[in-house]
């Protein structure tokens, strides 16, 4: 069987399904939500150089190394914050995260 | 297409607000690493040169037909020059602000100049996007910047939560924005928004409006507009007040002033589909910024719903249409962001033994104890209440003019609805301030706050309501000259 594009969008969809449903079903630990957040953008790299092979077009590519390089910056300035969230609360339990509501 | 170095050289000369900014942000760190925090005043000096400087800069150079840059990555046209000017000068006051509030607090770190420059930097990229990269970017340099403003104070729980929420659901609303985008790359084959606008123009099919569905929730969610609204209260509330008068300003500018491009420049020929998605943002808006407030007791979580009411108004301006509606955003948020500066201004200068101000409680008899402070706050309240003869009475007007004849009625007599609504707790705040036993006095405030809320309030009334046939002159050919 032939691997189509339709198989790629699927996967990626996937992914980003599985990524956005880590953001929000997880109730422990924050690091697990960066690492889904990783998890969305490299659907949606994947999407991208699908998109890219398929249309034979070089700018999705070009797009996805840009992805790659802001998630980097994202995770890094997310962890930074998480630092201080860890040193003023001694913990990143997600339901902790609540000292404002309303 | 000119060769790419050609391209670059031909650019440069029509992107210096951009390059002012960069410049200032590149040459600020290396002076900052050399001569540490106690260059905090004068970096803040600079910065705010440097920003209201951007601003004005993009006046001198606004050309007359858009003009493409960077092979194509920007455009800069009317519509860019008017948000420009006012990130530019709201960005300038919230930085004179934070400069203020942070020397007087013993918290001077010089980082923070630059963080704002830098995430002014990128809402000028937003506003001139010209293709889906130079959009992403832009959107993220502004994003990644506001995380780490928002949780600046890091010794305190309540800043770096903020800060960590913000990253969180930004972070999601990122992933959707990319997600939609690269749908629209893959269904037209492109990402400059010309040559989507003619794919999109020739059907495109269920996989473009998906995209495009997706990437308007994402916008809605950096303007903070309802259902996606959930994180403005608590990051209002925990970041530092300068930092939230900054977020109340210019990055609403920003994604108001981006939404419209996408809708008017690619995706112009789904109008009718789109349509239904605004007016639903914008509705929901109205409604739950007026409702949402009625019951908050802090004073920065209550800004935070009367902004996301006001989200509201703009996009029921970008819900009606070509002729009118832009035009009316445009205006809209010209009028809304001094009140709001001013605003930011007075809750900074109620300050008590060192202690901010946090609840309206705090306000009670304001009028007896200062009463100049409270007759500003009371200017800049009517205003954004929407009270003639104020300017935000204007801006609500032209909005619900757009809605009705764009055959809105129904959102028109809604958002009426909301304003009466959202007034009520307006009007709480200030019979607080008139009538209630009042409470001890207040600190003096310093001359940059006192300036800042009496420069805010006189823009409100009378200096724009008497501009008002020039700032819609300017508004009119801004959009004229793109859609």
């Amino acid at each position: 069987m032939a691997i189509t594009l339709t198989h790629y969008l699927v996967v990626a969809a996937a992914l980003f399904t599985i990524g956005v449903f880590g953001i929000f079903v997880n109730r422990k630990n924050v690091i697990i939500i960066l690492m889904s957040i990783e998890l969305v953008l490299l659907a949606v790299n994947i999407n991208l150089v699908a998109f890219s092979a398929h249309l034979q077009n070089i700018q999705g590519q070009v797009f996805a190394m840009l992805v790659l390089t802001v998630a980097a910056a994202e995770a890094a300035v997310g962890l930074a914050i998480l630092v201080t969230y860890f040193r003023n609360r001694g913990g990143i339990a997600v339901e902790d995260i609540s000292q404002m509501r309303g | 297409m000119m060769q790419p170095m050609q391209d670059l050289v031909a650019s440069l000369p029509h992107v210096r607000p951009e390059l002012l900014l960069a410049g200032f942000a590149l040459v600020g760190v290396l002076i900052g690493a050399w001569g540490g925090d106690r260059l905090f005043g004068l970096l803040s000096a600079l910065g705010v040169a440097a920003l209201a400087g951007a601003g004005v800069l993009a006046v001198i150079d606004a050309p007359v037909a858009p003009v493409r840059v960077l092979q194509g990555a920007m455009v800069i046209d009317g519509l860019g020059v008017f948000a420009k000017v006012l990130i530019g000068l709201s960005a300038a006051a919230a930085l004179a602000l934070g400069a203020d509030h942070f020397a007087r607090d013993k918290d001077p770190r010089f980082e923070f100049p630059i963080m704002l420059t830098l995430a002014a930097l990128g809402m000028f990229v937003m506003v001139s996007a010209q293709d889906l990269i130079s959009l992403y970017v832009g959107v993220e340099l502004q994003s990644l910047c506001a995380y780490v403003l928002a949780a600046w104070r890091r010794d305190d729980a309540l800043s770096s939560e903020a800060g960590l929420k913000y990253f969180v659901l930004s972070a999601i609303s990122s992933g959707l924005l990319l997600f939609g985008a690269s749908f629209v790359y893959g269904f037209t084959g492109a990402i400059h928004f010309d040559a989507i606008a003619s794919a999109a123009a020739e059907g495109g099919g269920v996989g473009l409006l998906f995209g495009l569905v997706l990437m308007l929730c994402a916008l809605g969610f950096k303007m903070s507009a309802a259902p996606f609204h959930m994180w403005t209260p608590d990051v209002y509330e925990g970041a530092p007040t300068p930092v939230t008068a900054f977020f109340a300003a210019a990055p609403k500018v920003a994604a108001v002033i981006l939404m419209a491009r996408v809708l008017y420049e690619p995706f112009a020929s789904f109008e009718p589909q789109w349509r239904q998605v605004v007016v639903a943002l914008s509705a929901i808006s109205m409604v739950w910024g007026a409702v949402g407030a009625l019951l908050q007791t802090n004073l920065k979580r209550l800004m935070a719903y009367s902004s996301i009411g006001n989200m509201g108004f703009a996009l029921m301006g970008l819900a009606s249409g070509v002729a009118e509606g832009p035009v009316s955003a445009l205006i809209y948020l010209a009028f809304y962001l001094p009140a709001n500066i001013g605003i930011f201004a007075l809750i900074l200068a109620m300050r008590r033994n060192g202690a901010p101000a946090e609840t309206v409680a705090d306000l009670a008899g304001l009028a007896q104890t200062r009463p100049w402070m409270a007759a500003l706050l009371t200017m800049l309240l009517f205003s954004i209440a929407g009270i003639p003869p104020f300017a935000g009475f204007l801006g609500k007007f032209l909005v619900f003019r757009a809605a009705v004849d764009a055959e809105l009625v129904w959102l028109a007599v809604l958002g009426g609805v909301a304003a009466v609504v959202a007034a009520a707790y307006y009007l709480r705040l200030l019979s607080s301030v008139w009538f209630s036993a009042p409470a001890a006095r207040f600190e003096p405030a310093s001359f940059t706050i006192a300036a800042t809320a009496v420069a805010g309030a006189a823009l409100t009334f009378p200096v724009l309501v008497l501009a008002l046939g020039s700032v819609q002159n300017w508004a009119e050919a801004a959009v004229r000259m793109n859609f």
